[in-house]
């Protein structure tokens, strides 16, 4: 072994394949980049998470897909045509980003920040049926760029043709940003404005007309994303969530508001995509979460990110928990007698339905408890209640243990999967913490899907059959019943608790809680298990309801029904989730008979934000509160 | 040693970015003592607060709490080391009650942060009336704190910060936005608790009758370091303190 | 002579508690007039109220003639309202010369037309420092560009939220220096200010402010001379 051993080693044939894996990585990171991109700076304006982010890039690819067929029958099939085409896709989805700014958001802006969240909730749904009314069910192939078909060889190896043009687009979007963002009036009022929007707007700028501006740069930049992977990745109506929790990562990664940032991101989740399909094809979003969790313990704000500013939007204030009246506590107990009648009245489709709704309020009280009293906005839940709900599923199938034992370790199990989640997750807060937790949820949900062996992947678990005392429908109706009212009545009573006080407190004032002896970030773990735990018993009754557990149970949807219903029932009322869940489980079983129910659900969840901004509970108390002995007092 | 001092700082110093914000301070707070922290807006008097506190970690110098170093600890620790803190800005918690905010701090004296069985309603609320007595407030027990005035805000911290029965308060601007009658009444108060329980006091204030009408001792900060230290008479007549904070012409009771 | 700013009957809401109560107040073209009272009596609640941001304002402002009390703060700016902040809030990313940028309005009829190297002559020290990040200066910097950057609006009223507030005695004169340059050009000046001194050096006429009432309205000289007001509300 002598010193010139090594570079003879390295022949050329491996040199080439390293070269070629590190530029597949990075053409896969420019669309990743731009969607991020657009992320970060309509938030950094504006102060909204644009979940609606990925529908943008759906959009674009799907604009794309038509303009590039039209302009080809219109002007042949050239250069010119086609690039223009792709252009013109992302201009259309920019105008469609600033039309959703000023019809929707510009109404609620001066909401809660997060509350505007759920409006973006509201226009995914609507695009996802529009796309899919305009386009079909189907996976579209994309076009081929004229002139990039084939691929070119280095030091032998093939790269497809037009991955040269994706690794390209990342860098020349990045210096193009710069320019815009430090050479332009408009670029430096943006930049004012992610500072101190309030001063730029005492200086004299229309704050309305910058952020529709930004809305439409951020939606141009998702919707060119979209356009420009089409050769590559076509379209199809599932890109919308998966290019979300990608994107999110990268934002969380490089830093919330930092462009360079997410290019660095983007450039290493893309090489960590293109050597991970190589090394372990099955775990590469897993590897994506042991970047993401690294980067977040050494810099919890990211690459290049800063700690969240406090913004100066409205606050808006619960009341003080007072003892319930005996009058609100017989409307409860009526409550639950109507509950406990229900086999007399319901036929088995609406006890089907009510058994629904009622594990689903579990399931939103106990996201709620974190939501409200907790101050810190989970938008991964979906992964203790399909936690919970796998948990009992593979006891069955590896264990084969009876129902009431998995029942009882569905809880502990999701409260495990939230321990080691949380840990990471309350050490952030605002929005950083939303996103983290989104983006763990989606691991984990990537992690059932792909790990077929144990899990079944795509087919899920089938055969949980219920226990023969409760394998009637109206017999297990009661233990849900049972159940659920157990769960919900012990949430509330912990939030009433010391521990429920010292959680309020932190959400309240951070400094007072800390001055009076509170570890804020303790108390919030702690709640963080406890809410996981209760989602978990609400995943494993649901599992048994069903006889059987699928993927689904814990993507992305699953964790926005359980944010509408906490924001429908109102964040301000213990009593919103009910409400809440009782709401939407009737909504879309209602609307999901009719076709293009999404995108009436949608509607309706937009109307409702714009409409009752205290949500349903809060509406109720303000209207009928007297009659049950509860007011408002601080929500004027 | 009885009379030894509750509070002691040494050699205190932190900069931002290069700007030196304090240098080298160092200050002793006896039991029973009120000590005012004063100086024109930057000298360095809330960065100072907010490394006693534990807010802020100081590029140099030591705290020590009844002799013991609590350099570095987070702000919770201190305070369960005896040390009741104030803000400028008043930080309660809305959306409890006057009486809830009294409990929790006192709960959390008692270590039942975890407690998810009892009702937190319940829990000592005699106690946490008899400080609410003890500042004046016992007749908004009930209320919403995010509904309070300003001045009453005020004293609901006060009682909150003497739930843990501190050794040591730290008071950052306590009668900022409050009447003059108000002010004397607050400070008259917080005299008496301190002469009663031995408290050490040290608080800042843009006040002057509140400070010199109060204060056993003055401290006076100018951009990061100590110019002078004495009774209210000798800093009144420093000649430093008139030119960079008193100013000579306007004062009324100037020569 | 009609007033170019003219409050009657305004009150004032700063989440949710209300800070000032019925005020009357006036400024006529040309004039400096100080507002002055103690920390927390409401000076720059009724700046921020003229202005438009963070409060809950009733009663009637006119601004040449025109209601404003429904009016965002960027049309008030638009009219020619320029607003200095107490805590100054520049930009801090912003290079000073991007600072100014941001404050750029076109120019407008009554009011002297400002450029960066105009403003540059009053603030000499802000043009050493134009490719320097706002964040990185002091904060006699910070408020001098504070100022230049309302400037570059052009207009014609500035309200000065506590200009001397926490700055080295040096600086103070030179902002005194500052604003005494302004009403030269013929600017209107509303500001805040506890420090009495300074009050008296730049401005005609005072009000003193307390617990959010006018406690005293007269020339800048009457309330110098007037023990008995200075006792009552100011008293240093």
């Amino acid at each position: 072994m002598g010193p010139h051993s090594s570079p003879r080693h390295l022949d050329k044939t491996t040199l080439g394949f390293f070269l070629v894996q590190v530029l597949t990585g990075l053409s896969s990171a420019a669309s990743l980049f731009l969607v991020a991109a657009g992320l970060s700076l309509i938030f950094g304006v504006t102060r909204v998470v644009n979940f609606a982010h990925g529908s943008f890039y759906m959009l674009g690819a799907y604009f794309g897909l038509t303009l590039v067929a039209l302009f080809g029958d219109w002007f042949g099939r050239g250069h010119l045509s086609f690039w223009s085409a792709i252009l013109c896709a992302a201009l259309v989805v920019g105008a469609i980003g600033a039309l959703v700014e000023m019809t929707i958001l510009r109404r609620i802006y001066r909401s809660p920040e997060l509350f505007q969240l759920v409006a973006t909730f509201g226009v995914i749904l609507v695009i996802q049926d529009l796309a899919l009314w305009g386009w079909g069910p189907e996976d579209k192939l994309g076009p081929r760029a004229p002139d990039l078909r084939g691929a070119v060889f280095i030091l032998g190896q093939p790269l497809p043709r037009y991955d040269l043009v994706l690794i390209a687009a990342g860098p020349v979007v990045l210096g193009l940003l710069w320019l815009l963002l430090n050479r332009t009036r408009f670029g430096i009022l943006v930049r004012a404005a992610t500072i101190d929007r309030e001063m730029v707007g005492a200086l004299g700028v229309n704050q309305a007309w910058l952020f529709t501006g930004v809305f439409f740069l951020g939606s141009f930049l998702a919707g060119l994303g979209g356009a420009l992977q089409l050769p590559k990745g076509g379209a199809d109506l599932l890109m919308d969530f998966t290019v979300l929790a990608g994107a999110f990562v990268v934002v969380v990664v490089g830093g919330m508001g930092s462009i360079t940032g997410a290019f660095l991101a983007a450039v290493l989740i893309g090489q960590l995509q293109a050597w991970g399909v190589l090394l372990l094809p099955q775990s590469t979003l897993v590897m994506m979460f042991l970047v993401m969790a690294v980067v977040l313990v050494v810099r919890p704000f990211g690459l290049l990110g800063r700690p969240e500013l406090v913004g100066h939007g409205r606050q808006m204030l619960d009341d003080p928990l007072r003892p319930t009246s005996w009058r609100f506590k017989g409307l409860v107990l009526l409550l639950v007698l109507g509950l406990a009648a229900a086999p007399l009245y319901l036929g088995t489709y609406g006890l089907v339905l009510l058994i629904d709704i009622l594990i689903l309020a579990l399931f939103a009280t106990a996201l709620h408890a974190i939501i409200g009293p907790g101050g810190l906005v989970s938008f991964g839940h979906a992964a203790f209640f399909g936690g919970g709900a796998y948990a009992a599923a593979l006891l069955v199938k590896y264990a084969g243990t009876p129902m009431a034992l998995n029942l009882v370790l569905a809880p502990p199990a999701a409260a495990l999967l939230a321990i080691v989640i949380g840990w990471f997750c309350v050490r952030l807060s605002g929005v950083y913490f939303a996103m983290l937790t989104l983006a763990f949820a989606q691991i984990v949900w990537s992690v059932v899907f792909q790990w077929g062996e144990v899990t079944g992947g795509d087919d899920g678990i089938l055969g949980l059959w219920r226990a023969p005392w409760v394998r009637g429908r109206i017999a297990y109706y009661y233990l849900v019943l049972g159940c659920c009212v157990a769960g919900i009545l012990a949430l509330r009573h912990g939030l009433s608790s010391p521990f429920g006080y010292a959680l309020r407190a932190g959400r309240d004032s951070p400094l007072r809680a800390e001055a009076i002896g509170i570890d804020v970030r303790r108390q919030q773990w702690a709640a963080f298990t406890l809410s996981g735990a209760f989602a978990g018993l609400a995943g494993g009754l649901y599992a048994y309801s069903k006889g059987s557990v699928f993927p689904n149970e814990m993507a992305i949807v699953r964790s926005f029904d359980g944010i509408i219903m906490v924001f429908f029932g109102g964040v301000q009322h213990l009593s919103g989730p009910l409400a809440g869940a009782a709401a939407l489980t009737w909504l879309k079983d209602s609307l999901l008979r009719l076709e293009m129910w999404r995108l009436l659900l949608g509607l309706a969840v937009i109307a409702i934000v714009i409409l009752f901004p205290q949500g349903i509970a809060g509406f109720l108390k303000q209207r009928f509160g007297r009659f049950v002995g509860i007011r408002s007092e601080l929500s004027s | 040693m009885t009379g030894g001092p509750v509070l002691e700082a040494d050699g205190l110093s932190k900069s931002f970015g290069g700007v030196q914000a304090v240098r080298g301070m160092s200050l002793a707070v006896a039991p029973g003592e009120l000590v005012a922290l004063i100086g024109p807006n930057g000298a360095g008097k809330s960065t100072c607060f907010n490394m006693l506190m534990g807010q802020l970690r100081g590029d140099a110098g030591r705290v020590r709490i009844m002799g013991e170093d609590v350099t570095g600890w987070p702000p919770r620790k201190i305070w369960r080391r005896g040390v009741g803190r104030t803000f400028q800005i008043t930080q309660i918690l809305p959306s409890f009650t006057v009486r809830e905010n009294v409990q929790l701090a006192l709960l959390s004296h008692q270590g039942k942060l975890f407690d998810v069985v009892t009702r937190a309603r319940r829990a000592q609320s005699d106690v946490a009336d008899a400080l609410l007595q003890r500042v004046g407030i016992v007749g908004f027990a009930e209320r919403a704190c995010g509904l309070l005035a300003y001045g009453d805000l005020k004293r609901v911290e006060l009682a909150i910060a003497l739930a843990n029965r501190p050794k040591v308060l730290l008071m950052d601007e306590p009668t900022a936005g409050m009447a003059p009658a108000e002010r004397i009444a607050l400070m008259e108060l917080t005299a008496g608790i301190a002469k009663a329980d031995g408290v050490g006091v040290l608080f800042t204030e843009h006040d002057m009758d509140v400070v010199f009408g109060h204060a056993d001792r003055i401290m006076v900060m100018h951009r990061g370091s100590l110019i002078a230290e004495g009774t209210p008479l000798e800093v009144r007549d420093d000649p430093e303190v008139r030119a960079v904070y008193l100013g000579s012409s306007l004062d009324p009771e100037g020569p | 002579m009609k007033p170019l700013l003219e409050l009657a009957g305004v009150s004032a809401a700063y989440l949710g508690a209300k800070i000032l109560f019925d005020l009357d107040l006036s400024l006529a073209d040309g004039e400096v007039v100080a507002l002055v009272g103690r920390n927390g009596a409401g000076k720059s609640t009724l700046i921020k109220t003229v202005m438009g941001i963070q409060v809950r304002r009733s009663g009637s402002i006119r601004y040449d003639g025109q209601d404003i009390v429904r009016l965002p703060a960027h049309a008030i700016a638009r009219l020619g309202v320029g607003y200095v902040p107490e805590e100054r809030r520049v930009f801090g990313d912003l290079t000073i010369l991007e600072n100014l940028e941001v404050g750029r309005q076109p120019p407008r009829q009554g009011a002297p037309v400002w450029t960066t190297e105009a403003l540059f002559e009053i603030f000499p020290n802000l043009e050493e420092l134009r490719h320097r990040p706002a964040g990185q200066t002091s904060g006699g910097e910070q408020q001098m560009l504070a100022i230049a950057r309302t400037l570059m609006g052009n207009p014609r009223l500035v309200l000065l939220d506590e200009p001397s507030e926490g700055l080295a005695p040096v600086i103070v004169e030179q902002m005194a220096a500052a604003v005494g340059k302004l009403k030269s050009q013929g600017l209107s000046v509303l500001l805040s200010e506890q420090n009495l001194r300074f009050a008296g050096v730049v401005a005609d006429r005072a009000y003193v402010i307390e617990s959010g009432h006018i406690r005293f309205s007269g020339s800048m000289q009457g309330l110098i001379e007037n023990a008995d007001v200075r006792r009552a509300h100011l008293s240093v």
